[in-house]
């Protein structure tokens, strides 16, 4: 061994304190907040529905074809059945948000597996479910939803489950992407180094690290399947026990002319929410950002 | 019995239909508590040779014995007790730590993983490691982007040392440092060495590094070992040409020995295009024609060193 090594004391090093950066980042945005306050009205109007507008929404309770702000008990108006409209957006929300987030569950479960499976393995396993992948993603999308809700019944089950189906491969690509850059990093080395499981390895390792573009793309999945719901309940293919947004846009399509409240009311009503789904897509985006971090 | 005997060692990829010999029949020994250097330019295999022996990278032919055991065709749960006994040190402090995990769980997992004892033994355990390495307790609760690059070698080293191996394979764990840091990470590594009787497999480009540290030294080229030897043998008598070129490469004070110093022409040929013969010989001011037909076998000479040229 040689001797003329310089000997550098071991010192304790000075470990930088822990920067809390993150809420700052969350707040500086504008647009991710609004997204959020505008999601979170949503979300509490759709919790607090028995509440504020108790019973069924699909009872008949007033004169049809009432205007906004024409009477006090029906802010809203009637439809032509004599809907309150009011309670129908309310109730329609709940709809909305259980569809949108259980089929965006639903994607994300099988496009993680499918996409982590795949993209750690490579080989055999990855090419067949790539296949199987691009197999889905030749068919239009909602059309495989209808065709699925045609073959079962149109309940809230049948419908999330149908459009978890036709949405996951987005996410299945997404996630192989990140776990082929990801498996051949270090730390999956030094990972199977030390004699962990794949399990472990995909699970523990690799997938916590692959979530950031995954988690912004589930926001955008959520709008999709609200979107998709809406198209359904229009076309009269939803669950036909509750009011959905779709539905309501779908009753009230006869009487554009004449009664265009009917429609733009839940129309803006999926709009506003769509959006704030997106922009806290974009938000999150940015927050996930690395060079964010840095700032 | 040595720690760790390769014996012919190749470990080869498929790329379009043509075989790769990343690896290509290496053969050596690291004994308990010595330290090999493994020299060679990038993209020579060193790295490739180092993954094979840990079994991270299949091997395509010969034998890794490990204190006796053959390991290269042991698979799956048959490899998890000698996974233990043998750990790698990475080059790139950044990529090598897993960036959402806290020192604390990066060290602890592989306790859990290997079932070594209950909550307050593997707190002993990680904490006794971490003081050996030189950072603070308060450090096993951050993560790693909160560290310099030298503080997570160091962390890096932790991670290696916690399982309490025989033999660990540092993979360049320096070359990304600073050079103030490089002498704090080998300092720590020669303290770790003669504490705890570890055995290295050093790999590095460089051969300054390589000399603070190492019994013996292999040298790499295009997967083979061209020559090998005591450090000392090689520095004052390099019989390759490789080996020389390297030595010269070293920056020196010495005006003299500039002048003379062999510079490599040209850039490492592909792996799967293998020059016939010697395959140095495109890159070497002294071949002849007989380097083109006969590849050179690695021989002992007289002065202790083996090496594998026609002309040594």
């Amino acid at each position: 061994m040689s001797t003329n090594m310089t000997s550098l004391p071991v010192t304790l090093l000075a470990v930088p304190a822990a920067k809390n950066g993150r809420l700052s980042a969350f707040l500086r945005q504008p647009t991710f907040v609004a997204g959020l306050l505008i999601l979170g009205v949503v979300m509490t109007l759709a919790c607090v529905a028995d509440l504020l507008y108790p019973g069924d929404p699909q009872d008949l309770v007033g004169p049809p074809l009432l205007w906004p702000f024409q009477k006090t008990e029906f802010q809203l108006g009637t439809d032509s059945l004599g809907r309150d409209i009011a309670a129908g957006l309310v109730h329609g929300a709940r709809v909305s948000l259980i569809i949108g987030f259980s089929a965006a569950s639903i994607g994300l479960l099988i496009g993680t597996l499918v996409g982590a499976v795949g993209g750690y393995f490579g080989g055999l396993a990855d090419n067949v479910l790539v296949r199987v992948t691009e197999l889905f993603q030749t068919v239009p999308a909602f059309l495989l939803v209808v065709v699925i809700v045609a073959i079962g019944e149109p309940s809230l089950k049948v419908i999330a489950l149908a459009i978890g189906i036709a949405s996951w491969p987005t996410i299945a690509r997404l996630v192989r992407a990140q776990f082929r850059s990801l498996r051949e990093q270090d730390f999956v080395m030094a990972a199977r180094s030390l004699g962990y499981s794949d399990t472990r390895i995909i699970f523990v390792e690799i997938l916590p690290n692959a979530l950031p573009p995954v988690v912004v793309t589930a926001s955008v999945m959520v709008a999709g399947a609200i979107l998709t719901e809406t198209g359904l309940s229009f076309l009269n293919m939803g669950d036909p026990n509750v009011v959905s947004w779709g539905s309501m846009i779908g009753d009230g399509r006869e009487m554009l002319r004449t009664a265009w409240f009917l429609t733009a009311l839940p129309g803006t009503a999926t709009a506003l929410t769509v959006l704030a789904l997106n922009l806290i897509g974009d938000g999150l985006n940015e927050i996930f950002n690395p060079r964010m971090r840095e700032r | 019995m040595q720690l760790l005997d390769v014996e012919n060692l190749q470990t080869s990829y498929h790329s379009h239909g043509r075989i790769l010999r990343a690896v290509d029949d290496v053969s050596f020994t690291v004994g308990k508590g010595e330290t090999v250097g493994l020299v060679g330019e990038s993209g020579c295999g060193k790295s490739t040779l180092g993954k094979t022996i840990l079994r991270l990278v299949p091997s395509s032919a010969g034998q890794i014995r490990f204190s006796g055991a053959d390991i290269a065709p042991l698979s799956g749960k048959a490899l998890i007790p000698y996974r233990r006994r043998m750990q790698m040190i990475f080059q790139d402090p950044f990529g090598s730590l897993n960036p959402r995990q806290t020192v604390r769980t990066l060290l602890d997992t592989a306790l859990k993983v290997h079932r070594l004892g209950d909550v307050t033994e593997r707190t002993r355990r990680i904490n006794e490691t971490i003081d050996r390495v030189g950072l603070p307790r308060t450090a096993l609760s951050r993560y790693p982007h909160e560290f310099s690059g030298g503080q997570r070698q160091r962390i890096g080293i932790a991670r290696a040392l916690i399982l309490e191996p025989e033999l660990i394979v540092c993979d360049e764990p320096v070359s990304a440092l600073d050079v103030s840091i490089q002498a704090q990470i080998l300092n720590l590594l020669v303290d770790l060495k003669r504490d705890l009787g570890l055995s290295y497999l050093f790999i590095s480009h460089d051969m300054s590094v390589v000399r603070y540290f190492t019994d013996r030294v292999l040298v790499m080229y295009l997967g083979r070992i061209v020559e090998s030897g005591s450090y000392e043998t090689l520095w004052s008598n390099p019989r390759h040409p490789y080996t020389r070129a390297l030595i010269d490469a070293v920056p020196s004070y010495d005006a003299q020995k500039k002048r003379t110093a062999v510079v490599l022409k040209g850039d490492l040929p592909s792996a799967s295009q293998v020059p016939s013969g010697c395959r140095f010989r495109l890159r070497c001011r002294f071949a002849q024609e007989r380097c083109s037909d006969e590849e050179p076998a690695l021989r002992r000479m007289p002065s202790g060193q083996s090496v594998a040229c026609h002309f040594a």
